[in-house]
């Protein structure tokens, strides 16, 4: 076996936040949901963490501050205030589906591994294996904006999906930091956008159910 | 000599995990007990019970055919020869080819297709319905199972539990996160196969949403004996097969020297123990479920036994 420690521990970290992209998938409260998306933020600063040791990048340690701090403790404390103001901390949304959703995730995993396995051939098992994680967080953020239907859980979704990409980004060599900082920038400032548009459609329709756009824009029939 | 010897290792296993089943049971229901703020039976009373049992007149159903009457002794076979074949403390017994990892847990499905069975036959509405709850269980559980199967013979290289043990109680394997994943999925799997809470409350008869007592409700004297010292077995084997593949240290390996010996026995009864004593804490922590919820609970293990599948591709080198 010509495994060393270095490649199990990056196996090891990348691997949970797959897992977690599954947990997300299938928890229906709302405070569980931000709770699993911090600690999956703090996994991916400690892969990003061991990919520094491990390319011997010191800069990538930014990048993991940055994820830290921000995607693992600010956005998350945000949104635990932005979901009691609107006072929906004790709900639980209806996931539609859950099992054809966690059958949809398998086939979404499965399709990243059979898309990054040609394409990554001459790289080393590392990096094809960070890819192929990366792409399966990336389409499971995505699979989870569509399924729910509230606004928070849908922003969830979109930020677990930026996971999927620093993890993406720091697995191939050479990065450069401003990348990284304009990216982590965009998020936050997309962040704020969410919290106004969140705030705008409860007021709007009393609820932050996104189902009710769908009426709105004359989607579904007007009914009664 | 040597083969005398071999024999009586053999031997020693089998009774073994006979002797220890209803020990077992006594640990975790004082454990359970503890945990509840009461005194509990004495860790022995299982034991008493058996006896109690086997001492006593059988009742049968006017209408029950030779299959109600055989069942029981079906039951505890399968078990017990499936119990006896996982290494407990020491690999490569007499036996141990004679089944690999795949035929074990086909032995356990027989018994539980006797079992099923039994519970038809007398054409009580109760044994009915959870006969079929329990296939229901089965059809979800066992696709999961057979994951977790894949998962650890493709990272051993072998079905041969012996040699499973062998290779990932050896330094090679290193971090998996799919064997992680496959740990997980085998102890939901093992919770709802042997009808612990969630999935099913061992201690009760009365309630609607009871499986595997409900199949039982009919049976008294040694034929109860029997299907309960066949659950104790069942228990027992899924906490050897989960230290056989997840915990296997300290197992007497090639050399079956005494020193050896003595030591794969101590750890294996500190791991049953461990077992015994983690799995009380759990039930008591979580609530039961609704039996429809358990095709979630059980999607999930499949979830898991499926990536960890998935991973050890992406991993494997080219």
């Amino acid at each position: 076996m010509g495994h060393h420690i270095g490649f199990d521990i990056a196996h090891l970290l990348a691997g949970s936040m797959l897992v977690l992209s599954f947990v997300l998938l299938h928890q229906d409260r709302i405070t569980a949901v931000l709770n699993i998306f911090a600690l999956q933020a703090i996994v991916l600063s400690l892969a990003v963490a061991w990919q520094a040791v491990l390319q011997d990048a010191p800069h990538l340690l930014v990048t993991a501050g940055i994820a830290l701090t921000a995607k693992g403790i600010v956005i998350p404390a945000a949104l635990h205030r932005i979901v009691r103001r609107l006072g929906i901390h004790r709900e639980i949304e209806e996931v539609i589906g859950a099992g054809p959703t966690m059958l949809t995730g398998l086939g979404l995993v499965v399709l990243s591994i059979l898309l990054v396995m040609p394409a990554g051939r001459n790289v080393s098992i590392l990096v094809r294996e960070d890819l192929a994680f990366a792409l399966a967080v990336i389409l499971l953020g995505l699979l989870m904006m569509i399924t729910r239907r509230n606004a928070v859980t849908q922003i969830i979704g979109f930020m677990s999906l930026e996971n999927g990409l620093v993890l993406a980004a720091t697995g191939a060599k050479g990065m450069p930091l401003v990348v990284e900082f304009s990216v982590a920038f965009s998020i936050l400032i997309a962040f704020i956008v969410f919290g106004v548009f969140v705030f705008r459609i409860r007021e709007r329709f009393d609820t932050v159910d996104v189902g009710a756009l769908d009426r709105f824009r004359g989607e579904r029939g007007e009914q009664g | 000599m040597a083969m005398i010897f071999d024999l009586l290792a053999q031997a020693a296993q089998m009774a073994l995990v006979l002797v220890l089943a209803p020990l077992v049971v006594g640990v975790m229901r004082k454990v359970k007990a503890r945990l509840l703020r009461r005194i509990g039976p004495p860790i022995w009373q299982f034991y008493i019970d058996l006896w109690k049992l086997a001492h006593k007149e059988v009742v049968l159903a006017p209408n029950a055919s030779w299959l109600y009457r055989t069942a029981p002794y079906v039951i505890f076979a399968t078990t017990w020869v499936g119990a006896a074949l996982i290494p407990t403390y020491a690999t490569n017994l007499m036996f141990s080819w004679s089944a690999d990892l795949i035929a074990i847990v086909a032995l356990l499905a027989a018994g539980r297709f006797a079992l099923a069975l039994a519970g038809m036959d007398v054409g009580s509405a109760f044994g009915g319905i959870g006969s079929s709850r329990e296939m229901m269980i089965a059809s979800l559980a066992e696709p999961a199972m057979l994951l977790i199967v894949f998962t650890v013979a493709l990272i051993a290289g072998t079905t041969q539990l012996s040699g499973i043990a062998e290779i990932f109680g050896g330094a090679g394997v290193g971090l998996r996160v799919s064997l992680g994943l496959a740990m997980v999925a085998f102890i939901l799997v093992a919770i709802a196969e042997n009808a612990r809470i969630p999935v099913d409350n061992p201690a009760t008869h009365l309630e609607l949403t009871m499986v595997h007592e409900a199949m039982v409700l009919e049976y008294s004297g040694r034929h109860l004996a029997m299907i309960e010292a066949a659950a104790a077995l069942k228990l027992v084997f899924y906490f050897s097969l989960f230290s056989c593949l997840f915990l296997p240290f300290g197992m007497a390996t090639a050399d079956k020297g005494t020193d050896a010996l003595v030591l794969g026995f101590g750890s294996y009864l500190a791991k049953i123990f461990l077992l015994a004593a983690l799995l009380p804490i759990g039930e008591t922590a979580v609530a039961k479920m609704r039996v429809f919820r358990v095709p979630i609970f059980l999607g999930g293990a499949f979830a898991a036994g499926a990536l960890a599948v998935f991973l050890l591709f992406v991993s494997r080198s080219f």
